[in-house]
């Protein structure tokens, strides 16, 4: 396999394919964040009449001409897709949508037409649509290589521009930026992408370049640069496979394969990000219902002890070896959750929380001191956040969403005050206080 | 105007009805490009039924294409659920599908006449002469038959669940409240125009089925703001592209389809300019009607 090494065309195939990926994939990582990750898609069908127009005009198929052609009409949709959406009540997805159909049904007439009528050489002229990455020769590589160049040297140059538009166009404004300028040449340089794109990879092929590897890196950062160099990374990458299996297989085509290998960088993206992936998403709620789990049996188990008391008591032995009727915490809760319910109770015996015992043919639960301890911090927790709801959450609706994990983080001493204040004088101060609790302590004080 | 010609119009304006008229609720629920993106992932579909069957027959191919249809819409659906933005989990989807199918029929069907740009372009010339046969008598062309029977279909469709379509294009989470099934409505929108645009494209190539999706309800939407009249003002406007296109691409001899999206795209300019209340023109003749006013009342 290694001999495919040593044909020149073979390398110069595969330089191109892989600065066309970076290219595209870093361009397109801020047409994701721009949301208009079809433009390319557009932009690729709209180039077709103009390729027709410069064949009529220039009589021959020299790439340059025609390349021109593809970026002049490409332009000219951009800029209709801008007048659509700012003169009328058309959306955006739809002023792309009609942009793409009537160009490129403008642009089958304009070739079948040229095709009839017979006009010179045009044989071939369509596989200017389609791609032909095979074909790519040196004079080709060189031209992508240059365009790509320049693409990659203007995203590092307006990298703050193109930050700004992407997340907040009007503080841009505000700044005194030219915003519409700056929204221009981004759409200007995916124009040109999509050009370059066209002749080795085709038309829809040059739209998944400039989508898969974006969304593909989306999922692994939070950091626009990380994801710029990652887009570009995988947009490479992708070219540079689909090339190679291309040319291990010779019957199929380059550019599909391309493809097919961004596609795939896009699934590993899905399942195995950290953080975002679908693997990571489902272990977090994965430990979030066995933490949940826990947290209700511990508080379900406090609670039928509470039942007893009237007012705080200091715990001792005697009042923890009662115990609580273990069979009817489990009784009432549908299948699905007694199983995770048995899974916890099993979880918190080994941690040496709580006890099982049997006493009459009854499975009766017995909290340990350290057990209480985590009980009555959990229910403390969750009955401060109660309050907090139910008397504070409308001077501070932005704590609401969290959960009651983390209600120490956010509220100040003097808040927690008031809330143990507002606890006792609803009676819903935990009644089975742990001795070694600071606040156990206090409370045999009084 | 001969039969051969009126044949053509009649399966164009049969498209443009189709298509138009579910276009409306596409455009409605901000979803226009979704035809763009079935219309390519089908050639899966189209790949597979023949290399499993080994038939270019119809029925097949029809199948395949509208499951994977079907499908690019749940992927679409699952991937915008997941956090990924609807347009770019379109683009990933319809490129991925369609990259498997060029690469299905580069390999496995390479010596059987299957090509791309007839499936793309279609050549909706050829319909009057692929006629339908019930035992030995011919019935008329075939594209009608199934174009006549889809649109039948969608009108049918959206005529007993006006209601229901409606609200939820326009305010689902009301449509939700009021305890109408928005998934299930999704879906059975998202059938209908996989089963359109598979059923235009067999026959008319997917360009012009992929227009007439977007481009009459557009216009329409210019023209009107209540959905009754939209969905019968872009019947009518896809009809008159239909006409006007077939005029046009008898006079260059050029490709039909192309020139009836071409057509579309001109009545759409028109309404763009013109529309009463909403062109451009009449919009600035109204700003200065109301400027005369002005300077009047100083006066």
């Amino acid at each position: 396999m290694w001999n495919m090494w040593y044909d020149p065309n073979f390398r110069w195939v595969l330089a191109g394919s892989v600065l066309l990926g970076v290219a595209g994939g870093a361009i397109g990582a801020f047409s994701l964040l721009r949301k208009r990750s079809l433009l390319g898609d557009v932009l690729a069908h709209a180039a077709l009449p103009g390729v027709c127009v410069a064949f009529l005009l220039a009589g021959s198929k020299e790439p340059f001409p025609l390349l021109a052609g593809a970026a002049a009409s490409g332009l000219l949709g951009v800029y209709a897709v801008d007048v659509i959406t700012r003169w009328s009540r058309l959306k955006e997805e739809t002023a792309l949508g009609v942009v793409l159909t009537v160009f490129f049904g403008v642009g089958v007439v304009l070739l079948t037409w040229i095709q009839h009528s017979g006009a010179g050489n045009q044989s071939g002229l369509d596989s200017f649509l389609f791609g032909q990455s095979a074909t790519l020769v040196q004079k080709d590589v060189a031209a992508i290589g240059a365009v790509a160049a320049v693409l990659i040297a203007a995203l590092f140059l307006f990298f703050k521009e193109f930050k700004l538009l992407c997340f907040d166009r009007g503080f841009g404004e505000g700044l005194g930026f030219p915003m519409r300028f700056i929204d221009g040449l981004l759409m200007s340089l995916i124009v040109l992408s999509v050009v370059i794109g066209l002749q080795a990879v085709g038309v829809v092929l040059m739209a998944a370049l400039l989508i898969t590897p974006g969304v593909a890196a989306r999922y692994w950062t939070e950091r626009l640069d990380v994801m710029l160099l990652l887009s570009g990374l995988f947009g490479g990458f992708s070219g540079a496979m689909g090339t190679v299996f291309s040319a291990l297989a010779p019957r199929l085509p380059t550019g599909p394969l391309i493809v097919l290998t961004a596609t795939a960088v896009f699934l590993v993206s899905l399942v195995a990000a950290p953080r975002r992936g679908l693997v990571a998403k489902g272990l977090r709620l994965w430990s979030l219902r066995r933490k949940v789990a826990r947290e209700n049996l511990l508080r379900d188990v406090y609670e039928a002890y509470e039942t007893e008391l009237e007012q705080p008591v200091l715990a001792d032995e005697a009042i923890l070896s009662r115990g609580v009727d273990f069979d009817q915490l489990l009784s009432g809760v549908s299948s699905a959750r007694l199983q995770g319910r048995s899974r916890a109770a099993r979880r918190l015996m080994r941690e040496g929380l709580i006890r099982i015992e049997s006493r009459e043919g009854r499975n009766v639960c017995v909290l340990t001191p350290k057990g209480l301890e985590a009980a009555w911090d959990v229910v403390h927790r969750h009955r401060l956040w109660e309050m907090f709801l139910t008397h504070e959450a409308d001077l501070q609706a932005d704590h609401v969403d969290r959960d009651a994990d983390t209600i120490e983080h956010f509220l100040t001493p003097d808040l927690v005050e008031a809330l143990e204040r507002l606890l006792s004088v609803h009676h819903r101060e935990p009644r089975l206080l742990p001795s070694v609790h600071p606040l156990g302590a206090h409370g045999r004080k009084e | 105007m001969d039969s051969y010609a009126l044949t053509i119009i009649a399966a164009g304006a049969l498209v443009a009805g189709s298509c138009g008229f579910i276009g409306c609720f596409l455009i409605l629920r901000r979803m226009a490009l979704l035809g763009d993106a079935i219309s390519h992932s089908v050639l899966l579909g189209i790949a597979l039924a023949f290399l499993v069957t080994q038939d270019r027959g119809i029925v097949p191919m029809f199948v395949g294409a509208a499951v994977f249809g079907l499908l690019t819409a749940v992927i679409v659906q699952a991937l915008d659920r997941g956090g990924v933005a609807e347009d770019a989990a379109m683009g990933v989807t319809f490129t991925a599908l369609f990259a498997l199918g060029v690469v299905l029929l580069t390999a496995f069907a390479g010596r059987v006449h299957l090509d791309l740009e007839h499936v793309l372009y279609g050549e909706i010339a050829y319909v009057p002469w692929d006629v339908l046969y019930v035992g030995e008598t011919p019935i008329g062309p075939k594209a009608l038959w199934t174009l006549g029977a889809t649109f039948l279909v969608n009108v049918a469709l959206v005529a007993i669940f006006y209601k229901e379509f409606k609200i939820c294009s326009f305010d689902p989470a009301m449509a939700a409240a009021l305890g109408i099934n928005v998934t299930f409505f999704h879906y059975l929108l998202m059938a209908m125009v996989s089963f359109s645009t598979v059923a235009a494209f067999e026959s008319v190539g997917a360009v012009l089925a992929v227009a007439m999706l977007i481009v009459p309800g557009a216009t329409a939407y210019l023209l009107t703001d209540r959905l009754e009249r939209m969905l019968t003002l872009s019947v009518a406007v896809g009809v008159a592209s239909s006409v006007l296109g077939y005029v046009v691409a008898t006079l260059l001899d050029a490709s039909i389809s192309g020139a009836m999206a071409g057509a579309a795209g001109l009545l759409l300019t028109l309404a763009l300019l013109f529309s009463p209340s909403q062109g451009i023109v009449s919009k600035a003749f109204a700003r200065r009607r109301v400027g005369l006013k002005r300077e009047d009342m100083v006066q």
